[in-house]
């Protein structure tokens, strides 16, 4: 059924749809712009809008002061591997809930959801007491493991959801044409499930990339990633607003590009299922 | 090779009885359909032996080996579903392959075996296209390719042609019943159409409840019913049934025509049952009247699509009196 919407009401909800996008984005584009002026004019207590004397100093001070490159390779590194590895761990375990489900399959997703709801700083001691212990702290390896954990239930939760929409026939066919369960999950499952674990991969890259507490608490100069980068900016000699703006850029810059380039994919993925 | 035994098994979904106890010899080659009504547990029985389900208690035999435990891959059945199954990201060609990817055959034994299926089943200008760009009896003819390939010990058809139109399912009836003939594997075929039962099987399993009401040719559930389920079940229209005075003369409880059993006359006729036209419905080789009898209820008459016949005539019918079925107060045919 079409509806007919008058041409005021659209210029309405378009400029309502504006205002809230660049509200959103206002914190970005003021990093943006900060990124690019100087400390005393970043400091103003009149602040302009567009740098007035524009310098790429900043940068070139925070690449001297700690290392981008180093930071920007050890959150690639725990952002993709803590991904693949919860895939590696959630396909299996999503397969298992949406089409081997027992009594308890309603619980068990509901205690995994549960433990998001606890804060982190929760089980911070006996978690670096492990991490001491097991000499994990400060390691590319460790906190890609812990990532791995603390995004595992919202891996399980995503995949299974999307599971849940394929037709148990077509796995049953393949079990029926002579496919063991590895082939079942690699040759027809996943092929399947392709948009839904996609857009998982990509929620999870930047759910790890983004994530701040346990980076910072538990590693410091060898397996820092962007966000220990950008906090060691926030420092006690005082506040250096474009310094801490330019670390900042550089720390989102390419999980933004990511995110801008995959935008398709990801709301392909987040309202999978939602209409059939 | 491909017989098929089954030793009284049973099958329970948590405390819900589904199969109570059924033993059965499917034989090498043969075609059995299993028909029954909805919920009588004849897809049940048949992913049982697929191995999608787990039996609670029992024995399944395949060619005489224990295979009531083994996973679906390892018992060499292949399965055509209602819903077709076919894998949406794969083309006709791999559609087809994929058991034989599985069974890990040589890529050249895969091509041959690919083509000959689709030559036989009319799919070859489809192989490279996906099952989305298929209409629904194409699909169903990959299905049935992807099944033929593995030459499996035998066939599954789960109320394989329901979701096709009427036509269609003729074609496809005839297409499965010619399949058979020319490989001569054994199928076991679930439908809840007693027309498909009684034209593609050699034997028939009448399923009620869970329950073998009856394992017979198509003829010999026509002919010598069991009971009075079977009867009233196989043969379209139905039987008509009548208890009381009238089942007692003839010593039962209760006694069953089929509609093309009457005689049928305008004029009375000594001991006939006297009654009105309902609806006639005229298909043009037949007509099939629902008449009301006087004391018995409606009944349902076949005659042959001259007879002209309109709505509150007065007409007699005389069964004919060597094709009276009778049963006794359980439904037990006497």
């Amino acid at each position: 059924m079409a509806r007919n919407v008058s041409t005021g009401t659209k210029i309405g909800f378009t400029f309502a749809a504006w205002a809230i996008a660049l509200l959103l984005f206002s914190p970005i584009l003021w990093v943006l712009l900060t990124a690019f002026k100087t400390e005393a004019e970043a400091i103003a207590n009149s602040p302009t809008f567009l740098p007035q004397n524009f310098t790429l100093e900043n940068f070139s001070a925070v690449q001297d002061r700690s290392d981008y490159v180093k930071h920007a390779t050890n959150s690639i590194l725990v952002s993709v591997g803590s991904t693949l590895l919860g895939l590696a761990i959630g396909i299996p375990a999503a397969w298992a809930m949406a089409f081997a489900p027992t009594k308890r399959t309603k619980d068990v997703l509901m205690w995994m959801l549960s433990t998001k709801m606890m804060p982190a700083v929760g089980v911070l001691i006996p978690i670096y007491l492990i991490f001491r212990d097991l000499r994990l702290l400060d390691t590319v390896h460790g906190l890609t493991l812990i990532m791995t954990v603390i995004n595992l239930p919202i891996i399980i939760w995503m995949l299974y959801t999307y599971f849940k929409e394929i037709p148990v026939d077509i796995l049953e066919a393949a079990r029926m044409d002579g496919a063991e369960l590895y082939n079942e999950i690699v040759h027809v499952l996943v092929p399947m499930a392709v948009p839904g674990i996609a857009s998982t991969l990509l929620l999870n890259v930047i759910l790890a990339w983004n994530e701040a507490f346990w980076s910072i608490t538990l590693t410091s100069g060898r397996a820092g990633t962007l966000t220990a980068f950008i906090s060691s900016f926030s420092s006690p000699q005082g506040l250096f607003l474009a310094k801490l703006s330019a670390a900042s850029l550089l720390a989102i810059a390419p999980i933004l590009l990511m995110g801008w380039f995959s935008q398709k994919q990801l709301v392909r993925g987040l309202t999978f299922g939602a209409v059939k | 090779m491909g017989s098929i035994s089954l030793q009284h098994v049973k099958k329970s979904f948590g405390e819900v009885q589904i199969i109570p106890d059924i033993s059965l010899d499917i034989k090498d080659g043969e075609f059995v359909v299993f028909v029954g009504p909805s919920g009588c547990g004849k897809s049940t029985l048949l992913r049982l032996i697929a191995g999608l389900e787990d039996t609670t208690s029992g024995t399944i035999l395949l060619d005489g080996q224990d295979m009531t435990k083994a996973p679906p891959a390892r018992r060499g059945l292949a399965m055509v579903f209602q819903s077709y199954a076919l894998y949406p990201h794969m083309t006709v060609r791999d559609n087809i392959a994929f058991p034989l990817k599985m069974a890990k055959a040589p890529k050249e034994v895969i091509d041959q075996k690919v083509e000959y299926a689709a030559r036989t089943l009319n799919l070859s200008s489809y192989l490279d296209r996906r099952p989305r760009a298929l209409s629904g009896g194409q699909r169903q003819r990959v299905a049935i390719g992807r099944a033929i390939v593995r030459e499996p010990k035998a066939f599954l058809f789960d109320e394989p042609l329901s979701n096709l139109d009427a036509a269609l399912r003729v074609n496809m009836r005839l297409e499965i019943t010619e399949l058979h003939q020319q490989l001569k594997t054994t199928m076991i075929y679930v439908t809840h159409d007693q027309v498909e039962a009684m034209t593609m099987a050699d034997r028939i399993v009448v399923l009620n409840a869970g329950n073998v009401e009856q394992f017979g040719s198509p003829l010999d559930l026509y002919k010598k019913p069991a009971n009075r389920f079977v009867a009233g079940f196989i043969g379209s229209p139905r039987m008509n049934f009548v208890d009381g005075p009238e089942a007692a003369k003839h010593n039962a409880h209760s006694i069953g025509v089929r509609p093309e059993h009457f005689k049928l006359s305008r004029d009375p006729l000594a001991n006939a049952w006297k009654g009105k036209v309902g609806v006639a419905e005229q298909l043009g080789s037949d007509t099939f009247l629902h008449v009301h009898v006087e004391g018995l209820g409606l009944m349902t008459i076949r005659t042959d699509g001259d007879q002209t016949f309109s709505h509150g005539d007065d007409v007699y019918l005389m069964p004919d009196p060597t094709r009276i079925y009778r049963f006794d107060a359980a439904g037990i045919a006497l």
